[in-house]
């Protein structure tokens, strides 16, 4: 028999509606699954083994009591910690929340737990989600199922989504919650060899969302597939009057519009992604992508984006300005971290406090937005760059009047080695390149695993859809994923 | 532009960030580098762009004019609030002293 922990969403929650198992069952080994790799992935910063049987055990009751089950009905997930959860530890990964337990429960993961799925954990990340390789988190770093051949060095999972994407991975979560803000969902997902999606801007509340970027930031699932994707979305998107920037718009059936034939569709290859330089590899897996997408029936059209260079500095100037304003609420009077050192007044205990929570990253990217937001420097940083998002933005409406989605590679090499970025910020900023435009122009984009690279590694194709198009970007992804036929999983090591 | 000591001194404290001399010097090269790297920025043709506001054209709400019309969100939640303040006082947040 199959094990229960190779199953994704899908297949637990139809099996459990069958009674083909318990929800109990499902839990239980999930639970046994994350305890066993926590001392090497390091995937968790809290694990609620209580919660997962909990929600578990309602589940069967309902079913045995004939009640209608929830769409995520028995599925575990892990939950990312940056969404608040009521009672539950809450930290964004930084020292600066530890302790801080919710008094309130975010709206996605609310709806979640009501389509009735359960908790296994808060899944660690980068610091304030800021990090592409999970080496930011004060609970120490997440280390990625896979490894390269006959090397045993740990690899970065990815990030800031890292915890949901090595947990995935390792298949010790079905699925799990990610954010993007500049491709936190979708990088992760593509080194880990797993899919995930960042919806249209407001498709899913930010309440409850610790926030990092708020015009950027988005949530959505990371999970083995693109149907199990659709199905976690279709639960977490919805209408909330809490966050002033939800869509009020109904969630489409995306899960029943699956349909994988791209006749009739055109599929956009923008030329200025085709970077100087660029791996091999990645080169190829997007070929390979091209030729799937054709071979489903789609016209391949090229197309331009010429403001695709500009995509990366603007958003480091945009990100860390919001995110200055953002954090400043960390003062040690409310909640968190205090640090009152003998005899210090107000405003050295919210210097000394910020000094002792935040990791180097973070304070890193307060410093740039406060520069950029400073008096004398607005207008050359902030107002330019937001004028540069206009056009980037733009670069895309023009090229949608002639496409339906737009296929290209989700990042630009596949996983790296721990430390092997980290020294200089620059290097691991590049590492959002193919990532950052669709986040600026805030519309749905999702990686799929494409193959191996010669490493033996994930690499992950991405496709960017019209704003509210999230059923065409699955769709196309779906396409992909038929093809590609990406079976291969990390050797179990932990 | 680049930034020196002293203009970093300054960021750090409208950050509200205590910085040690080290860290300081440290931040220096570190800032200038992703500064020098986001200035490419100003060969972009901006003539009659407007910056943009919201990503996704979306109208403010507001809502109703109910008292507690969320109980999340409303009032009368004192205990609720300060359960996670470093050092409640009285039913109200604790801070140094700050009027001599």
């Amino acid at each position: 028999m199959t094990q229960l922990t190779d199953l994704g969403i899908a297949a637990i929650r139809d099996g459990v509606a069958k009674g083909d198992f318990t929800a109990t069952e499902v839990a239980t080994a999930f639970n046994a699954a994350v305890a066993a790799a926590q001392p090497a992935l390091n995937a968790f910063i809290v694990t609620t083994p209580e919660k997962a049987l909990e929600a578990a055990a309602k589940v069967d009751a309902d079913r045995a009591a004939g009640k209608a089950l929830g769409t995520m009905a028995g599925v575990p997930i892990g939950m990312k910690d940056l969404f608040a959860t009521h009672g539950t530890q809450t930290t964004a990964a930084s020292k600066i929340l530890e302790g801080f337990k919710p008094q309130y429960e975010s709206t996605v993961s609310q709806k979640l737990w009501d389509a009735g799925a359960g908790m296994l954990g808060k899944l660690n990340l980068d610091q304030f989600a800021m990090g592409s390789s999970n080496e930011t988190s004060a609970f120490g770093n997440v280390i990625s199922p896979w490894r390269r051949p006959n090397d045993t060095a740990p690899l970065a999972p990815g990030g800031s989504s890292g915890g949901s994407s090595s947990a995935v991975a390792a298949r010790i979560a079905p699925a799990a919650t990610g954010t993007d803000t500049g491709g936190s969902i979708r990088q992760p997902a593509a080194f880990t060899g797993i899919s995930g999606i960042k919806p249209t801007y407001g498709r899913c509340s930010r309440w409850g969302v610790v926030a990092f970027a708020s015009s950027l930031d988005q949530a959505g699932p990371m999970a083995r597939d693109v149907t199990d994707c659709a199905i976690m979305l279709e639960a977490m998107a919805g209408f909330d009057p809490k966050d002033s920037t939800s869509l009020n718009l109904s969630v489409p059936e995306w899960t029943a519009g699956l349909n994988a034939d791209m006749k009739g569709k055109k599929v956009g290859i923008p030329r200025e992604y085709r970077l100087d330089g660029m791996d091999a590899d990645v080169a190829k897996s997007w070929d390979d992508g091209i030729a799937w997408l054709k071979d489903a029936g789609a016209e391949i059209v090229e197309i331009s984006l010429p403001h695709t260079k500009y995509a990366l500095p603007t958003y480091y100037i945009i990100a860390p300005a919001e995110a200055s304003s953002n954090l400043a609420r960390y003062d040690g009077v409310r909640y968190g971290l205090r640090d009152l050192p003998d005899g210090a007044g107000l405003q050295d205990m919210y210097a000394a406090t910020r000094a002792a929570g935040f990791g180097p990253e973070v304070k890193r990217r307060i410093m740039i937005g406060t520069y950029v937001l400073s008096a004398g420097f607005y207008d050359a940083y902030y107002t330019q760059a937001q004028k540069v998002r206009t056009l980037i933005a733009r670069d895309f409406t023009e090229a949608f009047q002639q496409v339906d989605v737009i296929l290209v590679p989700t990042a630009p090499s596949s996983a790296f080695a721990l430390g092997e970025k980290s020294a200089d910020p620059l290097e691991m900023y590049l590492n959002d390149v193919f990532s950052v435009p669709a986040s600026l122009a805030g519309l749905p984009a999702m990686s799929v695993p494409a193959g191996l690279d010669r490493n033996g590694l994930p690499l992950g194709l991405q496709v960017i859809g019209k704003a509210f198009d999230e059923q065409g970007v699955l769709n196309a992804s779906l396409a992909l994923e038929q093809r590609a036929q990406f079976s291969a999983r990390p050797a179990k090591w932990w | 532009m680049s930034v020196d000591t002293a203009t970093v001194a300054k960021i750090a404290s409208l950050a509200r960030i205590k910085v040690t001399e080290a860290d300081l010097t440290a931040m220096v090269p570190e800032l200038n580098g992703i500064l020098a790297w986001v200035e490419q920025l100003g060969e972009v043709d901006v003539t009659g762009v407007e910056p943009m506001t919201a990503v996704i054209p979306n109208t403010q709400r507001l809502r109703d004019d109910v008292v507690n019309a969320d109980p999340l969100t409303g009032g009368d939640i004192r205990d609720a609030v300060l359960a996670n303040a470093p050092a409640p006082e009285h039913g109200f947040f604790g801070v140094p002293k700050v009027i001599e």
